[in-house]
């Protein structure tokens, strides 16, 4: 596993190189006798965004707080932009990572300037009013995150999408190669949400890098380049999106079945999950087309049976699923009608299935010798429920044992 | 500088109030004295370097050359003597105490409030207070005190006599920093020192020296009013000298406090965004800590447990000039200070004194209930 991990999150094999704005290897953080992470490699490259995904109590926060040295680590090295934590001071870390918290602690009346002026402190001396430099960065800030507008409100009369964004800021004003990210989108509408994910890609695409704890999959594998999945305070996986955000890795991660799929729009993975079940896999082909059988297919695929179609036409919504939960599919192309070869091939499938499922939804492609063996019958009319339509199944191949 | 100039105008005011308040002030009393009166008898006073001097030092055949500065005075009001001494040598040490007492224990308290995030934190949040009263109540009982003088022995031979009221105030002093230290000492674990900890501390220490002074107290036979009056906080009697060292000390400590107050402000988000901010947090709360502990025990040393200023002044400062702790400080001081000179006026000037905590109290608790009717204290 942790070779697999190491090979796809490596970015420089030079651990002091300061192009690697954060690196992480074997890190180890426990909350008195409970550790909390364990293990855990990462490392982040200018001009890139990762995606930090997993169950709640993962440890993504606490990765997050080590990094800046605010969780002390039990073992394990950090350097940021070539150097280790532990010879930095506050202010050279101020410097080097910014942390963009979910909710700031910050309940007075600052205006969002000042607010955002706080983000220049590690460049800031004790006894020097604010430079050149300084005014700039604010204003560039400002402008970025399109603050400015309310520069001089008090952050407390803002909304709460308005208030992520002064602290989205504050963290650009301090100018930092870093940017560390907790929750960006959790406490936002979906439309502050796709903003603020939108922004953070804008910045990472002008040579910064930043890490996001995100518990929004498909929104972590719409905008991240690459994503490391923590499950139980280690690492399951970590690579692009693609290869990270699987079924299996799911399940295990979050103790969910689940379908991955691709959503056309993004052309990125989207995740449905379910609750998990303890269903034992057994071969099943489902017979059908269109939205019901789609359906079918993707909750029987997630809860881990073998699965089989056909015949269905290429294309078929029923199909796009098959491929995605790796069916084994007999297709012929759209409105071509069924051949001879097709037909016995799906006839073959279910007569070696435990379970045929049938989706009666008039189409003339299944075969009708698969229609008549059918075990569990669907009606698209009157649906079954996800929970009876598995029940149905496990009767039907406890029966047949 | 947008903040700068709001610091300027705002301490510009707030000196101007408690220049007029000491004026005023310094006229109230037995004997009434117009504050035309007062401002000829202080401008008299005011003397600028005027020249060289020569003359000797030295004994007999010992005597040395020496060099000196010659003073005079520019100004030659006619004033009659009598409020000239009174002004000067009676009213002017206790106003100008009052002023830097309650300017120490505005400064400490905002600072607290900041530092806790709690409204209700005050300078004696941290154990300074009680410390001060266990220290001067346990010099009020002992038998030294009782026989007047005490003795303390220095480094090497050097043995340095004191007052009794020095002996009260160094006692308070020293305790009251004892406490503090306590406290902190309880509260860190590994050169973490958590808030909540901290408070929690200083309550266990506070209520443990409650216990002390209160046991004290019934062994005091006749101290015990000498205690009370100590303990309810006093100004009478209050002397140059003791005005020289609370200037000495309260100001340096104040510019320290004053080049905190960016760091206040980044500790307002919480600790973990003020690391995240590089603020050396640890170091910062110890700095704010230490240096607060000492200017509001040099303010209880001499004054006893005032009560109240530092509570309610920087909440009264923060509704008027808001959050930032760049504006706050200075005023809340300034305001700090004028009001104490405010309520010790008031406790000196009826038929009988009053110990001027009582009068910051009757006055200041039925303010803050306003404010908390008014809920906007509830911000912090």
């Amino acid at each position: 596993m942790s070779d697999e991990v190491s090979a796809t999150v490596d970015c420089a094999p030079n651990e002091t190189n300061a192009e690697c704005p954060v690196f992480v290897r074997n890190l180890a953080v426990s909350y008195g006798d409970v550790t909390v992470v364990e293990g855990v490699d990462l490392t982040l490259e200018s001009g890139s965004l990762v995606g930090l995904i997993g169950p709640n109590g993962a440890g993504k926060t606490t990765v997050l707080q080590a990094i800046q040295g605010i969780t002390e680590r039990d073992a394990g090295s950090i350097r940021l932009a070539g150097d280790a934590l532990e010879t930095l001071s506050a202010r050279a870390v101020g410097r080097r990572v910014a942390s963009i918290p979910q909710e700031t602690g910050l309940s007075f009346a600052f205006t969002v300037r000042e607010v955002v002026e706080m983000g220049r402190t590690p460049h800031r001396g004790r006894f020097e009013g604010p430079s050149a430099s300084d005014v700039d960065a604010v204003d560039s800030a400002l402008a970025r995150t399109g603050t400015a507008a309310f520069a001089e409100r008090p952050i407390t009369e803002l909304s709460g999408g308005e208030r992520g964004r002064v602290l989205l800021a504050r963290a650009l004003a301090q100018e930092t190669p870093a940017l560390l990210c907790d929750e960006p989108t959790a406490s936002l509408d979906v439309n502050h949400a796709v903003e603020t994910m939108a922004l953070l890609r804008r910045l990472v695409d002008d040579g910064r890098a930043a890490i996001a704890a995100i518990h929004d999959l498909e929104m972590a594998a719409r905008y991240c380049d690459r994503v490391v999945m923590l499950a139980n305070g280690r690492v399951r996986a970590a690579g692009p999106p693609d290869t990270v955000l699987r079924a299996d890795t799911i399940h295990e991660a979050f103790d969910a079945e689940a379908f991955v799929g691709r959503a056309p729009a993004t052309d990125s993975p989207t995740v449905t999950a379910y609750p998990p079940t303890d269903v034992t896999s057994h071969r099943v082909h489902v017979a059908g087309v269109g939205p019901e059988t789609a359906r079918v297919v993707a909750r029987l695929g997630a809860a881990g049976h073998d699965l089989s179609i056909g015949v269905v036409p290429d294309g078929d919504a029923a199909a796009l699923v098959a491929a995605d939960v790796d069916a084994t599919i007999v297709s012929v192309p759209p409105f071509a009608g069924v051949d001879e070869p097709a037909r016995a091939a799906a006839l073959d499938h279910a007569q070696r299935a435990a379970v045929v499922v049938a989706v009666t939804d008039g189409s003339g492609t299944v075969p009708s010798a698969i229609r008549e063996r059918a075990d569990v019958v669907v009606d698209p009319a009157d649906p079954p429920t996800d929970e009876a339509l598995l029940a149905r199944v496990a009767a039907v191949s406890a029966s047949g044992v | 500088m947008r903040v700068r100039r709001r610091v300027t105008l705002w301490s510009l005011a707030l000196s101007v109030a408690l220049a007029f308040t000491i004026t005023v002030s310094a006229g109230i009393g037995p004997v009434r004295i117009p504050p035309t009166t007062v401002v000829r008898v202080v401008a008299n006073a005011v003397v600028i370097p005027a020249g060289v001097e020569f003359g000797t030092a030295g004994i007999g055949p010992f005597a040395l050359p020496r060099l000196g500065v010659a003073y005079r005075s520019p100004f030659a009001f006619p004033v009659d003597d009598v409020h000239r001494r009174i002004v000067v040598l009676v009213r002017l040490p206790r106003i100008l105490l009052a002023a830097l007492v309650g300017f120490a224990l505005a400064a400490a308290g905002t600072v607290m409030q900041g530092f806790f995030r709690n409204p209700m934190a005050d300078p004696s949040i941290i154990g300074v207070s009680s410390g001060a009263a266990a220290g001067a109540v346990a010099f009020i009982v002992s038998p030294i005190a009782l026989a007047g003088t005490l003795w303390v022995p220095v480094i090497g031979a050097v043995d340095v006599g004191l007052s009794h009221g020095a002996g009260v105030s160094l006692f308070a002093f020293v305790g009251a920093l004892v406490a503090a230290f306590g406290v902190y000492a309880i509260a860190t674990r590994q050169g973490q020192t958590p808030v909540a900890t901290l408070l929690l501390a200083g309550v266990a220490v506070q209520t443990f020296l409650g216990a002390v002074i209160s046991y004290l107290q019934l062994q005091a036979g006749e101290s015990l009013r000498r205690i009370v009056a100590w303990l309810m906080g006093h100004l009478s009697g209050a002397s140059w000298n003791e005005v020289l060292i609370v200037g000495l000390v309260v100001p340096p400590l104040f510019l320290v406090l004053l080049a905190y107050t960016r760091d206040l402000n980044v500790m307002l988000l919480g600790e973990a965004e003020a690391r995240g901010l590089g603020v050396d947090v640890e170091r910062t709360k110890r700095v704010l800590l230490a240096v607060s502990a000492l200017v509001t025990a040099a303010g209880v040393a001499f004054a006893g447990v005032v009560g109240f200023v530092g509570l309610v002044v920087p909440h009264v400062l923060r509704l008027v000039v808001g959050p930032d702790h760049r504006v706050l400080l200075p005023t809340a001081a300034l305001a700090g200070g004028t009001f104490l000179v405010a309520a010790d006026t008031i406790a000196r000037a009826g038929a009988t004194e009053l110990p001027v905590g009582v009068v910051t109290a009757a006055v200041g608790a039925p303010f803050f209930v306003y404010l908390l009717s008014r809920r906007e204290v509830y911000e912090l």
